[in-house]
C-alpha cells in the first residue's frame, strides 16, 4: 500500500516534527509522569522489604508455620462442640445480646449527642467544635480497649460487653447521624417555622422524618457489624463466644474452634440477611406512609 | 368574598375515612415495633447480665479511672512530669512503628490477593459460575472471620512477633478489598474489554489494558481506607500477642500502671488521627489527579 490512510493523516505526517515541537506532550508523556507509577511500586515494596527485614522474617520459618497451620486446620475436620453445645449456644445468645442492647443504647444516646454535633441544628461553633472532638476521641479508642476499662467497673462478663459496644459505637453514631442531619434539607423546617411551629416541632416535623430512614440503616448496618465485634470482645473476658473460642485455641481443640468459627459465621450470614429485610420492610413502610 | 371550596360531606366521609385507617395502621406498625423492640431488649438484657444497680455502683470507679489515669502534671515543674509521664517513649514509638509496618505489609499483601482474586469474582468478566461462586465465597470467608481470631491461630503456628499480626491483617484485608474491587470492576466500561476480546487478547491482557487503567484509583483509594482501619485493627492485636504495641497497651491495663495507660493512649490517638488526616490528602490528590 503506497497510498495514505487519509489526506488528514498525509498532512500530519509531513508536519509531524513542527507537530512534535509544538505538543511535545501528546507525543510522549514528561519524564515525571513516566516515571510516577514504578517510583511508587519500587517505594511501597522497600518499604514491606524493609518491615519484612524489622520483623526477622525469614523464609524457613514461614514455612515452617505454614506447615503447622496446615497440621492445624487438618485437625479442625470434622468441626466437632465436644460436650459443650449447650454452653456454646448460650455464649452465642450472650453475643446477640451484646450486639443488640450495645447498638440500641449507643443509638439512643447518640441522638440527642449528634444534634449538639450538627451545625444547622446548634449554631454555636464551640459547642459543635468540642462536642466534633469529643465524639472523635471516643472513636479513636478500640472497643476492646472500652471492653477492658468497662471490666474495672462492672466486672467480668458480658455485662461489660454491652457497655463497651455502646461506648465505641456511640462515638461513631454521633458522627455519623449529626453528618445525616447536616445532609438534611432546610426547606421543610422553613416551612413548619413559617406556619409558626417552634424549633423543635421544626426538628420533630421538619428534619426528623428525613433522617430517620438513613439513621435506621445506619443502625441496622452497625447492628451487623458489632455481631462481628461481640464475638472477639470475650477474648479479654467481656462475655459471649469469644471467650470459648480464645480458651479452645489456647488448649489447642481444633474440632471445637473450627465449630465455634463455624457458628460464627452461620451467626452473622443470619443476621446479615435478617436485617437486610428488616432495612427493607421498614424504609419500604415508610416509603408506603408518608 | 369566596369561601375556600370545600367538598360536600358525602365525598368527605369516605376520604376521611381512608385517612384516619392509613394513620391508624401506621400507628398500629409503630407500636408493634416498639413492642417487639422493648422485649428483646429485655431478653438480652436477661441473657447479657445488665445489672443497673452494679452499673450505679461502679459508675464513681469508672469516672475515678480516667481521674486515675491522668498524669500528674504541675506547671512549676511541666517539662520535668511531662517527661516522666512519657519516660518510654523512644520504647513505645518503636512499638508503634512495629504497628503501623504491620498495618503496611498487612495491607499491602491482602491488597495483591484481593486485586488477584477480585477479577474472579466479577460476573463481567468471569463467565464460569463454579468459579465465580468459589471466589466470592473465599472472600466472604476472609472478611468474615474476625482478625483476631486468625490472628490468635497465627500465634500458635507462627509463635509470638508481628507475624502472625501481618498475616491476620492481609487475610481480612484480602476479604474486604477483594469485595469492594470486584464492585468497582462491575461497574467498569465494557467497550475496552470487548474492544481488546476482538482483537484476540488473551485474559490477562484484557485485564491489564481493559480493566486496570478504569479502575486503578479507586483501587488505591479504598486501599488508603483499608490502611486507615488497620491501623486501629493492628493496636489491639498485640492483646494476643501478634506484635506491635496492644502488648503494651493490655500489660499496662492489667498491672495498674495507669499513667503508662494514658500516655499510650494518647500516642495510640495522636497517630490514628494523623493517619486519618494523611490518607485523606493524599485521596483527596488522587480523586483531582483522576479528574484531569
Amino acid at each position: 500500500m503506497t497510498s495514505p490512510v487519509s489526506p488528514l493523516r498525509a498532512r500530519a505526517d509531513a508536519d509531524r516534527a513542527s507537530l512534535k515541537s509544538r505538543y511535545p506532550t501528546a507525543f510522549r508523556a514528561p519524564l515525571q509522569t513516566r516515571l510516577l507509577p514504578p517510583a511508587v511500586v519500587v517505594l511501597a515494596a522497600g518499604l514491606a522489604f524493609y518491615a519484612l527485614w524489622r520483623f526477622g522474617f525469614s523464609p524457613e520459618k514461614f514455612i515452617d508455620g505454614l506447615g503447622k497451620l496446615g497440621l492445624v486446620v487438618s485437625l479442625m475436620i470434622p468441626p466437632s462442640p465436644g460436650n459443650q453445645l449447650w454452653n456454646y449456644i448460650g455464649a452465642l445468645g450472650e453475643t446477640l445480646s451484646i450486639a443488640f442492647l450495645g447498638t440500641l443504647g449507643a443509638a439512643m444516646l447518640a441522638l440527642p449527642v449528634s444534634m449538639l454535633a450538627a451545625k444547622n441544628v446548634v449554631a454555636n461553633r464551640i459547642i459543635h467544635f468540642a462536642s466534633r472532638r469529643f465524639l472523635d476521641t471516643i472513636r479513636g479508642v478500640d472497643t476492646l480497649i472500652w471492653a477492658l476499662i468497662w471490666i474495672n467497673v462492672v466486672g467480668l462478663g458480658p455485662f461489660a460487653g454491652i457497655l463497651a459496644i455502646l461506648t465505641s459505637d456511640f462515638g461513631t453514631f454521633g458522627k455519623l447521624f449529626s453528618e445525616a442531619i447536616e445532609a438534611s434539607d432546610r426547606k421543610p423546617v422553613d416551612g413548619v417555622l413559617s406556619a409558626g411551629g417552634s424549633d423543635l416541632q421544626g426538628f420533630r416535623f421538619g428534619v426528623l422524618p428525613q433522617v430517620l430512614p438513613v439513621l435506621l440503616s445506619q443502625v441496622l448496618y452497625y447492628f451487623e457489624s458489632n455481631t462481628r465485634s461481640a464475638t472477639i470482645i470475650g477474648i479479654v473476658g467481656a462475655g459471649g463466644i469469644g471467650l470459648y473460642l480464645a480458651n479452645e485455641i489456647a488448649q489447642a481443640e481444633w474440632p471445637q474452634v473450627a465449630f465455634l468459627i463455624l457458628m460464627i459465621l452461620v451467626t452473622v450470614a443470619t443476621i446479615d440477611w435478617l436485617s437486610g429485610k428488616v432495612r427493607f420492610a421498614v424504609i419500604g413502610a415508610q416509603g408506603r406512609a408518608t | 368574598m369566596r369561601a375556600v371550596p370545600t367538598l360536600p360531606p358525602a365525598q368527605i366521609a369516605p376520604l376521611a375515612q381512608a385517612y384516619a385507617e392509613a394513620v391508624a395502621a401506621k400507628r398500629r406498625w409503630m407500636i408493634g415495633g416498639i413492642g417487639l423492640l422493648i422485649v428483646l431488649s429485655l431478653l438480652s438484657g436477661w441473657a447479657g447480665q445488665v445489672d443497673l444497680v452494679k452499673f450505679w455502683n461502679g459508675l464513681p470507679r469508672f469516672v475515678s479511672y480516667f481521674h486515675d489515669i491522668l498524669p500528674r502534671l504541675r506547671l512549676e515543674t511541666f517539662f520535668a512530669d511531662l517527661g516522666e509521664w512519657f519516660w518510654n517513649f523512644d520504647g513505645w514509638l518503636a512499638l508503634l512503628w512495629d504497628t503501623l509496618l504491620i498495618a503496611y505489609v498487612g495491607t499491602l499483601s491482602g491488597a495483591v490477593a484481593g486485586f488477584c482474586l477480585c477479577f474472579l469474582a466479577s460476573a463481567n468478566l468471569t463467565r464460569s459460575g463454579l468459579l465465580r461462586f468459589t471466589a466470592r465465597r473465599t472472600l466472604e470467608f476472609c472478611r468474615t472471620v474476625p482478625e483476631i481470631v486468625f490472628a490468635l491461630m497465627f500465634v500458635y503456628a507462627f509463635g509470638f512477633g508481628p507475624m502472625p499480626g501481618v498475616l491476620a491483617i492481609a487475610i481480612h484485608t484480602a476479604g474486604a478489598l477483594g469485595k469492594q474491587f470486584s464492585e468497582v470492576v462491575e461497574n467498569v466500561n465494557m467497550q475496552p474489554v470487548e474492544g481488546l476480546t476482538a482483537t484476540g487478547a488473551t485474559y490477562v491482557e484484557t485485564v491489564r489494558f481493559g480493566v486496570v487503567p478504569q479502575v486503578v484509583s479507586n483501587f488505591v483509594s479504598y486501599m488508603l481506607l483499608r490502611f486507615e482501619i488497620n491501623v486501629r485493627g493492628a493496636t489491639v492485636l498485640g492483646f494476643v500477642g501478634a506484635g506491635g504495641i496492644g502488648k503494651e497497651l493490655i500489660s499496662s491495663i492489667r498491672q495498674f500502671y495507669y499513667a503508662d495507660v494514658s500516655a499510650i493512649l494518647v500516642i495510640v490517638i495522636g497517630t490514628v488521627f494523623l493517619i486519618d488526616w494523611l490518607t485523606e490528602i493524599l485521596r483527596h490528590k488522587l480523586l483531582s489527579l483522576d479528574g484531569r
